[in-house]
């Protein structure tokens, strides 16, 4: 069965999607993702949707979906290099993922997610090992 | 075949002669158009009229023989459209045909004035249709020019222009509809990826006014900056306009507002961790002599 590879590089996962989504795949994604974020004990999740061209409105809603279910699970979610149309489609779709974190590329994003998880660490108190 | 047909075939050149006489007298436009154009025209037109008289029913232009008089006569009704004739001038074109016509069927048909009138119908008839066409063909180029401009008009009216490294404005002016807003949107969400751009800088400072359909459009422009991951700053609000936006009850809340484009500016640059200093005075003599590029790179790291 087709399904989406999912990176670790230390405490991150990496999601790239590279091609086109149907609903079946996104389920998978997002029981992959979660489990992988419960194994490797993951801090921080960044899913790279440049590649992605046609979103729905399921998509959306599970890439919105992923980035709670990450949350719950003490992840932080950045989406990263979502492209004009994709984004213009999500708005006219009114979704505006406000919970989401976004950035402009995986760079930016990997920047972002330091950030993050380097705060909710100092917030937590939880500073028992270095990212 | 038809005297009226017969007529065209026959005094061909007499009539060519007289209609561009005619033409002549009714309208002069050379400085829009040579003589030799104009016989050209008329010679190849008149031809084809003759063709078609001759093998297709006379007064049905849409028939398959006329095809070649239709195509004639389009092309030069959207030349004539292009070249700033006028409507009166260009429909001149086809009516003037009507008293060199009419006169030579009169001078044939003089002893049957049942057999002229028909003749005569049909001529009017035939005329009339092609002149109808010559209007539409001229008013159909100048639509296509309308609609080009305005296109035009569209593309020049949203430029997004780059401020600093990694941050990019787009100036609005005019009143934003939701076609406009459409390609506001999506120069500005490109230019975002182009430029790799955190900050852009929406400026409605010439955006006469704001009712609620305008705010929605800025409203949707900001999330689809924001899901692509950057973050926009909306500069040049006029009192008016915020006064109007909050009796509105439109909810700019989540967005960053500043009254200038100044002020927004300061706050880009600051998001993307700069700031602009006053050089000293031997510094700034320092920078004077170099050239615009390098002191820009100087304040980049400057600031940095």
């Amino acid at each position: 069965m087709e399904r989406i590879p999912i990176l670790r590089m230390g405490s991150f996962l990496l999601v790239t999607i590279q091609v086109d989504m149907h609903d079946q795949l996104a389920m998978t994604l997002q029981d992959d993702l979660t489990n992988a974020i419960a194994k490797h004990e993951s801090r921080g999740v960044l899913i790279d949707i440049s590649s992605l061209e046609i979103v729905d409105s399921f998509i959306g809603r599970m890439l919105a979906n992923i980035s709670g279910m990450a949350r719950i699970l003490d992840a932080q979610t950045v989406l990263v290099g979502m492209q004009p149309a994709v984004a213009i489609t999500l708005v006219e779709l009114g979704m505006s993922m406000p919970g989401v974190r976004t950035a402009l590329n995986v760079e930016a994003g990997m920047d972002l997610l330091r950030e993050l998880v380097t705060a909710n660490r100092t917030e937590s108190g939880d500073d028992d090992s270095e990212v | 075949m038809s005297k009226l047909a017969d007529v065209l075939q026959k005094d061909e050149s007499d009539l060519r002669a007289d209609w561009i006489k005619e033409q002549l007298a009714a309208v002069r436009r050379r400085d829009l158009m040579s003589d030799v154009e104009l016989q050209t025209q008329s010679t190849e037109l008149l031809k084809s009229i003759a063709n078609a008289a001759r093998n297709g029913n006379i007064t049905d232009v849409n028939g398959p023989e006329w095809a070649t008089v239709r195509e004639r006569l389009t092309d030069i009704s959207a030349s004539r459209a292009r070249q700033g004739f006028t409507p009166e001038e260009t429909a001149a074109f086809v009516f003037s045909l009507k008293q060199p016509l009419f006169m030579r069927l009169r001078a044939d048909l003089s002893k049957d004035p049942a057999a002229m009138f028909t003749e005569l119908w049909n001529a009017t008839v035939l005329l009339d249709k092609l002149g109808l066409m010559t209007f539409a063909a001229y008013l159909k180029t100048k639509e296509q020019l309308i609609a080009k401009q305005a296109e035009e008009m569209l593309e020049l009216s949203t430029p997004v222009v780059k401020l600093w490294q990694g941050i990019v404005a787009i100036p609005l002016i005019g009143t934003l509809d939701s076609n406009r807003t459409q390609v506001v949107m999506e120069s500005l969400l490109s230019t975002i990826v182009a430029t790799n751009s955190k900050v852009a800088i929406i400026d409605i400072t010439g955006v006469p006014a704001v009712d609620t359909l305008v705010a929605q459009h800025l409203i949707k422009t900001i999330t689809a900056a924001k899901l692509m991951g950057a973050e926009c700053i909306l500069s040049g609000i006029r009192p008016q306009i915020a006064q109007t936006i909050v009796h509105l009850g439109i909810n700019l809340s989540d967005v960053i507002t500043k009254a200038s484009l100044a002020d927004a500016l300061a706050v880009a640059l600051q998001k993307t961790g700069k700031t602009v200093v006053k050089l000293d005075k031997q510094n700034a003599k320092a920078a004077e002599k170099k050239d615009g590029v390098d002191a820009r790179q100087a304040g980049d790291r400057k600031g940095a």
